[in-house]
């Protein structure tokens, strides 16, 4: 009984969502303000019976009701009950549902805190997030509703994927969901404002901290997928251009080039269309990934399901609303005349210089992510597009951009001259070149081209971020940095760690393949490796042969790594357990191959420099957006429109 | 020259930047490419010299190791012809006698050598490109 209380209550937010895209629009466009009215209820109603259907959902998963087939097929009673939790995101018709639900409290969000800004445009923005939420709970209920009973019912499940008991991947489906999706709020945004045809400052400044947010949690999303592929899939990788992750990925550039846009479009008032239309792109790009991922044209640990009409479905949402969108664009664009013009030497050029810089790196992705499926499809033959490819045709535009960004920083707007930004930035570009060529050269012994370059390039963006801030540390003059400024610092001082540790690691990686017995010593690395038994570990739902290994540099005993190979006792899977000795300046990585026979088995070692950098400076580019997003302007816009409100309230009151 | 024909110039110029830069772009993309061949196909001497990816079931009982080493070979099959490969390095946890693999690498005379072996997903998996080329091989067959 409870699993179809679930698909009910999926099936009344679908016609709250239906109110909430139609009424609250044509309300708008009739100036009918009791209509428009409808659009905060309708959200919240959605909100409340989308969480009861996700809510029964776990209810299932947590009492073990075999008789959902959803649930039969993705968990077991001895499963750990976390994994039994997450187990509800691991499947396509949970992870569905789960988008379903990240997009209602995303509008809720929107609901609750716009209450400073014209209720024509809210019920606007508000009426096209029920569009794309009625778009996707219709797709949930006709194609992957994931109540549907089995009969008999199952005696026990079927077990999470072992890939997917981690503990990773609790966080990185909701962090990746919370940005992809949200990539819809700057959508609606732009949407409501080419409805309204304005498109001002203030629309900018209303959609920046909803940008950020969003792009937020997709970079912390994305950082944790790269994460756990490096731990989990064993071999040490951090990324392999997989399509899954391409499609996370376009999402991602783009929304990073609307970042950057929508900063002109608030300061100057200018680039307005070209920001509208990459506000379009990135949810576009959002739900192409949607598609690539969930309608089983990729197959990989993401890509549950391969049911054409899926398929279909999504394409002919991605149509309706991208299309909708751009048919829009193209009716409106030509209101949007900028206002100001700039010169050679200003932010907005070098902004410029980064946005087109973002698209072309985004538009090579998407040609290597696209081109092997149109072939296919045409049925021209089956391809897969090399890594290389993909490594050249992103450096080469991220490579000048981040040399620009040290440069834009500094940079004021409208115009500057050429003198006293050089003067400016003359120690920084100097550290940077002599570090550049003489550290790795110091610390590693070789080094090449590409590595000197690319490591000057990241502690040039290091160095150039922290320019302001030391210099403010020092010379106490002026006010403090706002929080946005500290932000994009913070922000772009990751991106140089970033590139330093992508560099770093990837040109000076030690990586091999061995065989070794118990008792054996490896050297590698200025390490050695001591080989001392094997034995048997078991877990609550797997048993594993766990390899143990002392981690010794000259006489010290660094650590006890235990890598493991565990046996999934439902699935029967093997999988392996990397072991990881961390710190900052390097990884220490070993993986238990399998047994060679007469008591040796095959190991893969790696030693990994400066690893740590990389999520490091992921988390520094988030935590970056996140100081940015509570800057005070957001909370003023806020503080100034509740006391309008209240006294507005009070006049009412009085008369 | 008057700002307009400065303009045109500078418009020109890019023009052939993104010109020129795009058709290296797909050079190099036309360089990259990895394409897929079945068992059939590399019997039928379709196969190229570049590295490419073959695709079928490891045939029963066909895994061998050489002792001492990590370098394994066995028998690839889409159940009408076969090619024996080779590979040294580690095999993925899901690699097993009749499962459905995929191998990148070259071919050395009549043996694929691997630089890279790929078996995902769970037991039930085929790799679609496998199942597609043992589709074919067997519907040839019946013909």
């Amino acid at each position: 009984m409870i699993p179809e209380l679930g698909q009910f209550a999926l099936a009344l937010a679908l016609c709250l969502a239906l109110i909430q895209a139609t009424l609250p629009l044509l309300g708008a466009a009739r100036g009918r303000a009791d209509w428009m009215a409808l659009a905060r209820p309708a959200a919240a109603g959605q909100f409340v019976f989308v969480a009861i259907a996700f809510g029964v959902l776990e209810y299932g998963f947590l009492t073990d009701d075999f008789s959902i087939e959803f649930v039969a097929l993705h968990s077991n009673s001895a499963l750990p009950a976390f994994y039994k939790f997450t187990a509800a995101w691991g499947g396509h018709e949970g992870s569905m549902l789960f988008w379903i639900a990240i997009l209602a409290i995303w509008t809720m969000a929107v609901a609750a805190f716009s209450r400073s800004q014209p209720d024509e445009f809210v019920s606007r923005v508000l009426g096209v997030l029920g569009i794309v939420s009625a778009g996707i709970i219709a797709f949930a209920l006709l194609t992957s509703n994931p109540f549907v009973r089995l009969t008999p019912a199952a005696f026990d499940g079927n077990d999470l994927n072992p890939l997917l008991q981690d503990p990773g991947m609790i966080f990185h489906p909701p962090m990746l969901y919370l940005g992809y999706v949200g990539m819809s709020v700057p959508f609606a945004f732009a949407v409501a404002a080419l409805l309204t045809g304005r498109l001002d400052k203030n629309w900018a400044k209303w959609t920046r901290p909803w940008t950020v947010a969003a792009w937020v949690f997709l970079t912390i999303g994305i950082t944790l997928g790269s994460w756990w592929a490096y731990y989990e899939l064993g071999w040490g990788g951090w990324w392999f251009w997989d399509p899954v992750e391409n499609s996370s990925f376009m999402p991602w550039l783009m929304a990073t080039a609307l970042l950057h846009s929508l900063a002109v479009t608030e300061r100057r008032g200018i680039f307005k269309s070209w920001t509208v239309l990459l506000a379009i792109g990135a949810f576009s790009l959002s739900l192409l990934g949607t598609f690539l991922t969930r309608s089983g044209v990729i197959i990989s640990v993401h890509a549950f399901a391969s049911d054409p009409t899926r398929g279909l479905f999504i394409l002919a949402i991605l149509g309706l609303i991208c299309g909708g969108a751009l048919l829009l664009y193209a009716m409106r664009a030509r209101y949007l005349e900028a206002e100001g013009g700039f010169k050679l030497v200003s932010r907005e050029a070098f902004l410029m210089a980064n946005n087109i810089l973002f698209v072309i790196a985004t538009g090579a992705v998407l040609w290597g992510t696209l081109n092997p499926l149109i072939i296919d499809a045409l049925g021209l033959g089956k391809i897969s597009v090399g890594v290389p490819w993909f490594n050249i045709m992103f450096l080469l535009p991220m490579l000048p951009l981040a040399t620009l960004l040290g440069v834009g920083m500094h940079t004021a707007w409208k115009q500057m001259a050429a003198e006293p930004l050089l003067h400016r930035l003359r120690w920084p570009a100097a550290i940077a070149v002599v570090a550049g060529i003489a550290l790795p050269l110091a610390i590693f012994g070789t080094t090449s081209v590409l590595t000197a370059v690319a490591v000057t390039i990241g502690i040039w963006v290091c160095a150039s971020a922290a320019l302001d801030p030391v210099r403010k540390l020092i010379s106490r003059t002026g006010g403090p940095l706002t929080r946005a400024q500290l932000g994009m610092c913070l922000a772009h001082f990751g991106v140089g760690v970033f590139i330093l540790g992508a560099t770093v690691a990837s040109a000076y990686n030690l990586e091999f393949d061995t065989s070794a017995r118990p008792g054996d010593r490896i050297q590698a690395g200025g390490y050695e490796f001591v080989f001392r038994g094997l034995r048997t570990a078991n877990g609550a739902n797997f048993v594993a042969d766990e390899g143990e290994f002392e981690l010794r540099k000259g006489d010290d005993l660094i650590a006890v790594l235990t890598p493991q190979k565990r046996v999934y006792r439902v699935q029967q899977t093997p999988m392996t357990e990397a072991a990881i000795n961390t710190n900052l300046a390097r990884d220490i990585f070993v993986a238990l191959g399998e047994p060679l026979g007469d008591n040796a088995w095959s190991l893969r070692i790696q030693v990994k420099p400066l690893i740590g950098f990389l999520w490091l400076g992921s988390a520094l580019m988030a935590l970056g957006g996140l100081l940015a997003v509570t800057d005070r302007r957001y909370r003023l816009i806020r503080q100034e429109q509740a006391a309008t409100n209240a006294a507005a309230q009070q006049t009412i009151g009085a008369a | 020259m008057t700002p307009r024909r400065q303009r045109m110039m500078l418009i020109g110029l890019v023009l052939v930047g993104v010109v020129v830069s795009a058709t290296l772009a797909l050079r190099a993309f036309q360089e990259n490419l990895v394409y897929f061949f079945s068992p059939t196909q590399v019997a039928g001497g379709e196969a190229p010299e570049r590295a490419f990816r073959l695709g079928g079931m490891v045939v029963e009982k066909s895994v061998q190791r050489e002792p001492g080493s990590l370098t394994v070979h066995f028998v690839l099959t889409d159940f009408a012809n076969t090619v024996p490969v080779s590979y040294t390095g580690l095999l993925p946890d899901l690699f097993r006698e009749g499962q459905g693999i995929v191998a990148i690498g070259q071919l050395q005379g009549e043996t694929f050598v691997a630089d890279e072996v790929l078996a995902k997903h769970d037991e039930n998996y085929m790799p679609p490109e496998v199942a597609e080329a043992v589709a074919k091989a067997r519907g040839a067959e019946t013909q």
